[in-house]
C-alpha cells in the first residue's frame, strides 16, 4: 500500500478505535501499566522448584497464563455458540462438573481411592469428550430444532448438571493419586511452563486451522446474521447452530480435564462455579455482539486473558476473595461501557475532529 | 423563505467515510403540494430524508421551517417530530400487536395516566375524517398492509405535522390500495400539508405529484413542475444521460419460444407446497425467458419457491432434461443448476453484516462444500470480477453489504447466483425498489443471459417490464395457474383480462 505512509497518527488511532480487537488489547495494556506503576514486582518471574523437585516458572504473569487457559478454551466455544444462535450457553460450569465427573469415574472405576489408574488417561478423556458432546448436542437440539431461547434451553443443565455429576460417581469424591494425571493441570517434569497453557495453545491452533481450512466461520456468521437467507443459499441453519453447541461441548471437556487435574479430585458444587459468566464476558469484552452474527475469535480469547489478568491483579492487591466479585464488577462495567459501540463511535469522531483541526491549522 | 414555502433546505452537505452522499442539495416544499423526490439508488434520497428527520446530522447547510426564525437544528427524530416533520417509512414501524388507537397515540402523551376512552374517541374521529377503514380498537396486525400504512400516516397527521415524508409507501401495495393511499394524500394536500413522496414508480409520480426534485450522485439536479417534465426527460435527468429507448431492448436479441418437439430443460408436474398453492404444471426451455404474473398474493412467488425447494414440497415432481430429480431443500436445487433471487431482498437475500465479497461468493461456496473454502485471492477475484461486470457501486469488496444502496445490494445477490453459473435462474422481483437505470441494466442482462443459453423465470409487479423480457407468461389467480400467454396474446389487455378472469 503506497498511502500507508501518508496516514497520520490520528488516522491510525481512528482505525484502531474502530477495530474490534482494540478494546481487549487496550484493557490489557491498561491493566499491565497499572501494575507496572503500582508494583513492578507483578512482572517478576522466578524459576523455582515445586514439591516434586521439578523446575517451574512462577510469578503473577505465569498465573494469568495458567489460570486463563480454561477460560480461553471455553471462550472459543462460547464465541461460536453466540455467533450462530444469538444466545449464550449458561450450563458451561455444570457441564465441566459432568465431564469432570465422567473423567474420574473412568479413571477410578468403582474404587474412590485407586492405587493405580483403572484406564489410560486418554481413554478417560475421550469418554468425557463424548459425554460433553452429548450434552452439547442436547442443548443444541433444544436450541436449533425446538427453537428455544439458548439461555432458557441451557438453564435445564445449569440447574440439573451438578446433580448429574454427583450421581455419576454415586456422590463420592474420588481422588486420583497418579502423578502423571496431575501433570495436565500442573507441570510436566523438565518443562517450567504450566501445561494448561500448552493445551490452550493447542486448542487455539486447532480452531485457527479449522477457521482457515473450513467454512465454519463463514457459515456460522451467515446463519447468525440472517438465517432465512442462509437457508436459501443452501445452508442448513439448524445443523450449524447444533454444531456450535457440540463444539462448545468439546471445549467444556478440555476445560474439565484441566480443572479436575489441578485438584486431582472434584467438588461437584463448586468446581468451575460461575465460569459461564466469565466465558460470556470474554466474548462480550472481545467486542462481539451477544446477539450473534459477526465474530472475532481472537478478540474473545484476548478477552478471556483480560478477565484472568484482572482477577490476578485483584488477588495481588490482597482483595478479599469474597469482595473480589464487587471489585471485578466495577472494572467490568468500565470495560463494557468503554467497548460499547456508542463510546467507540464517539472516540472515532473525536480522532476525526482532531485530524480536521490539524489540517485546518 | 420563499412565498408559501413550509420547508427549505439550502446547500446540504453530508459525507460518510469515502463517500460524499450529499453535495450542496437544495429543496423547497410548498404548502399543500405533493413533491416527488427522485433519483437513482445512491443519489442521496434516503440520506436527505434521514438528515431531515434527524437520523443523520448534516455536515453543512441550513434547514428553514415555516414559523421558525432562522435555521432550525434537527438532531434526533424527536426534534423532527417537534418541529412538525413526520415520516412514514417503507417498512411499517408500528406495533402490530397493539390496537390502532394505541399505535396512533403511543409515546405521545406526557401524562402518566392514559384516558383510554378519550384516546379511542380521538382516534376514531381521525380515522373517520381521513376515511380510513379501521376501527380504533382493532388490533393493527389484523389490518391489511395498506391500512397499516394509512394508520401510520394518520398518526403522523394527528401530530400536527406540516411536512409529511412518505418513503416508498407504495412498494408493498397493490393497485387498489395505492389508489386509496393517493386519495388520502390528496385529502391531506387539501389541508395544507406539504408531502414529500419518495418512490421508484414513475406512473405514481405523474399521477399524484405537483412538483419533482431530482438528485443525482448526491447533487441537486433541478426542481421541475410536473407538467414541464415529460417522463423520458425525467429519466434522463435521473441518469444524467439520454436513455436508450426502453422498448427497444428486446429487439436486438432473438427471442426463443420453445417448440413442441424439444425436451424442456426443467419441467414441473403437479407441484404444490405447504404455502398453499394449488398443484401446477410448468416447463421452461433452454434460453427461454418466461414469467409468472398475477396480483400480489396470487401465488407467483410461492410457485418458484416450490421449484427451488424453499417451501416444503408436498406433491408433484420436477424433471430436468427428461430425468426426474428430487428437490427437498434449496441445496438440492442449487446442485441441479437452479439459482433463485428471492422476492424480499432484506429478509431472504442479503446477509447484512457480511462483506460484499462474502455475500457474492456465498452460494458457490456452499455448493463447493464445508471443507473447501476459497482462498482469499480466489474470493476477491470472484468478487472483483462481478463488481466490475455488474457495475456494483461499493467502496470496496470488504464493505458490509447492508451499507450499500438497494439496487447495488440487488446486484450483489444477482452476482451471487451468476457466479454459480446456473442452467435455470429464477428472478423474483429483481427490480423492486431499485432505480430506473438499474432496472434497465437488469432487464438487458436477463436477455443477454438467455441468448447465451440460460433459462430464466422473471417475475415482476410491473407488467410492462415482463412484457419486454418474457416470451411466455403464466398467469395466476388465487394461488392457481389460470392461464398461459405467449406470442400475440402477450399484451397488457390480455394479461389484465386473464388476471381478472374474464375470458375476453
Amino acid at each position: 500500500m503506497s498511502n500507508t505512509k501518508k496516514m497520520s497518527i490520528s488516522d491510525i488511532f481512528g482505525k484502531l478505535f474502530r477495530n474490534q480487537i482494540f478494546v481487549p488489547i487496550a484493557a490489557m495494556l491498561i491493566l499491565l501499566i497499572f501494575n507496572l506503576i503500582a508494583d513492578p514486582s507483578f512482572f517478576r518471574i522466578t524459576l523455582g522448584y515445586n514439591s516434586a523437585g521439578n523446575p517451574v516458572l512462577s510469578g503473577y504473569l505465569m498465573t494469568v497464563l495458567d489460570c486463563g487457559s480454561e477460560l480461553a478454551i471455553l471462550a472459543i466455544g462460547m464465541t461460536l455458540v453466540t455467533a450462530a444462535s444469538g444466545g449464550q450457553d449458561i450450563s458451561v460450569g455444570a457441564g465441566i462438573a459432568i465431564a469432570g465427573s465422567a473423567l474420574l469415574r473412568v479413571l477410578c472405576g468403582n474404587n474412590t481411592r485407586p492405587e493405580t489408574l483403572n484406564a489410560p488417561i486418554i481413554v478417560a478423556f475421550l469418554v468425557s469428550v463424548l459425554v460433553a458432546m452429548c450434552f452439547g448436542a442436547f442443548n443444541g437440539c433444544l436450541v436449533a430444532f425446538f427453537k428455544i431461547q439458548p439461555m432458557v434451553a441451557t438453564l435445564i443443565l445449569y440447574t440439573a448438571g451438578r446433580s448429574i455429576a454427583a450421581w455419576i460417581n454415586n456422590n463420592e469424591l474420588p481422588i486420583v493419586s497418579d502423578a502423571t494425571f496431575s501433570y495436565i493441570g500442573g507441570f510436566i517434569p523438565g518443562i517450567p511452563i504450566p501445561t494448561p497453557f500448552f493445551i490452550a495453545a493447542a486448542c487455539l491452533l486447532i480452531i485457527a486451522l479449522v477457521l482457515k481450512f473450513t467454512n465454519l466461520g463463514l457459515y456460522t456468521q451467515a446463519v447468525g446474521i440472517n438465517e432465512s437467507s442462509s437457508r436459501l443459499n443452501g445452508l442448513n441453519p439448524t445443523f450449524i447452530k447444533w454444531l456450535s453447541f457440540v463444539i462448545l461441548g468439546i471445549c467444556v471437556a478440555v476445560a474439565a480435564l484441566i480443572k479436575v487435574s489441578r485438584l486431582s479430585s472434584i467438588n461437584y458444587s463448586v468446581i468451575a462455579k460461575d465460569i459461564e459468566m466469565d466465558a460470556i464476558l470474554a466474548v462480550a469484552l472481545g467486542g462481539n455482539a451477544l446477539s450473534g452474527g459477526k465474530f472475532n475469535m481472537w478478540a474473545s480469547v484476548m478477552g478471556a486473558f483480560v478477565i484472568q489478568l484482572l482477577t490476578t491483579t485483584l488477588y495481588k492487591f490482597n482483595v478479599q476473595s469474597d469482595a473480589l466479585p464487587a471489585y471485578k464488577a466495577v472494572v467490568v462495567i468500565l470495560l463494557v461501557v468503554f467497548s460499547s459501540p456508542v463510546v467507540r463511535e464517539k472516540m472515532a469522531q473525536i480522532s476525526k475532529k482532531m485530524k480536521s483541526r490539524k489540517e485546518a491549522a | 423563505m420563499k412565498d408559501n414555502a413550509v420547508l427549505e433546505l439550502h446547500n446540504i452537505h453530508k459525507s460518510f467515510p469515502g463517500v460524499k452522499a450529499l453535495n450542496g442539495v437544495e429543496f423547497t416544499l410548498r404548502k399543500g403540494e405533493i413533491h416527488a423526490l427522485m433519483g437513482e439508488n445512491g443519489a442521496g434520497k434516503s440520506t436527505l430524508i434521514k438528515v431531515l428527520t434527524g437520523v443523520y446530522t448534516k455536515d453543512e447547510g441550513e434547514i428553514l421551517l415555516e414559523g421558525h426564525e432562522g435555521p432550525v437544528s434537527i438532531k434526533s427524530p424527536q426534534d423532527a417530530q417537534h418541529v412538525g416533520i413526520s415520516t412514514v417509512y417503507q417498512e411499517i414501524t408500528l406495533c402490530p400487536n397493539l390496537s390502532v388507537a394505541e399505535n396512533m397515540y403511543i409515546g405521545r402523551s406526557d401524562d402518566i395516566l392514559q384516558n383510554w376512552k378519550k384516546m379511542n374517541e380521538g382516534a376514531g374521529k381521525m380515522l373517520e375524517s381521513l376515511d380510513i377503514p379501521a376501527k380504533p380498537t382493532q388490533q393493527l396486525g389484523t389490518c391489511s398492509i395498506a391500512v397499516q400504512q394509512m394508520v401510520a400516516i394518520a398518526r403522523a397527521v394527528d401530530m400536527d405535522c406540516k411536512v409529511l415524508i412518505l418513503d416508498e409507501p407504495t412498494s408493498s401495495l397493490d393497485d387498489q390500495e395505492v389508489q386509496k393511499l393517493f386519495k388520502l394524500m390528496r385529502d391531506l394536500k387539501e389541508r395544507g400539508v406539504g408531502i414529500i413522496f419518495v418512490t421508484h414508480f414513475l406512473d405514481q409520480v405523474y399521477e399524484v405529484c405537483d412538483r419533482i426534485t431530482v438528485l443525482r450522485d448526491g447533487k441537486f439536479e433541478g426542481e421541475y413542475e410536473i407538467k414541464d417534465l415529460p417522463r423520458v426527460e425525467l429519466v434522463s435527468k435521473m441518469l444524467g444521460k439520454e436513455l436508450d429507448d426502453l422498448s427497444d431492448i428486446k429487439g436486438d436479441s432473438e427471442v426463443k419460444v420453445i417448440s413442441d418437439g424439444d425436451i424442456p430443460v426443467f419441467e414441473v408436474q403437479g407441484l404444490s407446497s405447504t404455502s398453499g398453492i394449488k398443484p401446477f404444471d410448468f416447463h421452461i426451455g433452454k434460453g427461454e425467458v418466461n414469467g409468472f404474473t398475477g396480483l400480489l398474493g396470487s401465488g407467483r412467488s410461492e410457485c418458484v419457491r416450490a421449484i427451488f425447494g424453499a417451501d416444503k414440497v408436498i406433491s408433484g415432481k420436477v424433471i430436468k432434461n427428461g430425468k426426474e430429480i428430487k428437490i427437498q431443500k434449496p441445496i438440492d436445487a442449487m446442485k441441479n443448476g437452479i439459482g433463485y433471487l428471492p422476492e424480499d431482498r432484506k429478509i431472504d437475500g442479503i446477509v447484512g453484516d457480511l462483506s460484499v465479497k462474502d455475500n457474492i461468493i456465498l452460494a458457490l461456496q456452499v455448493m463447493k462444500g464445508f471443507f473447501k473454502p476459497f482462498t482469499k485471492a480466489e474470493a476477491y477475484a470472484f468478487a472483483d470480477e462481478y463488481i466490475k461486470l455488474l457495475g456494483i457501486k461499493t467502496a470496496s469488496a470488504d464493505t458490509p453489504i447492508k451499507s450499500l444502496s438497494g439496487g447495488n445490494q440487488q446486484k450483489c445477490i444477482l452476482a451471487r447466483w451468476l457466479l454459480t453459473h446456473p442452467d435455470y435462474l429464477i428472478l423474483d422481483e429483481p427490480t423492486r425498489g431499485i432505480d430506473v437505470g438499474t432496472k434497465v441494466d437488469i432487464q438487458k442482462l436477463v436477455l443477454k443471459l438467455a441468448s447465451e443459453g440460460m433459462s430464466i423465470t422473471f417475475i415482476s409487479s410491473e407488467t410492462d417490464e415482463m412484457l419486454r423480457t418474457c416470451s411466455r407468461m403464466v398467469v395466476m389467480r388465487d394461488r392457481k395457474v389460470v392461464g398461459e400467454l405467449s406470442g400475440d396474446d402477450l399484451n397488457q389487455t390480455k394479461i389484465m383480462s386473464t388476471i381478472a378472469g374474464g375470458e375476453a
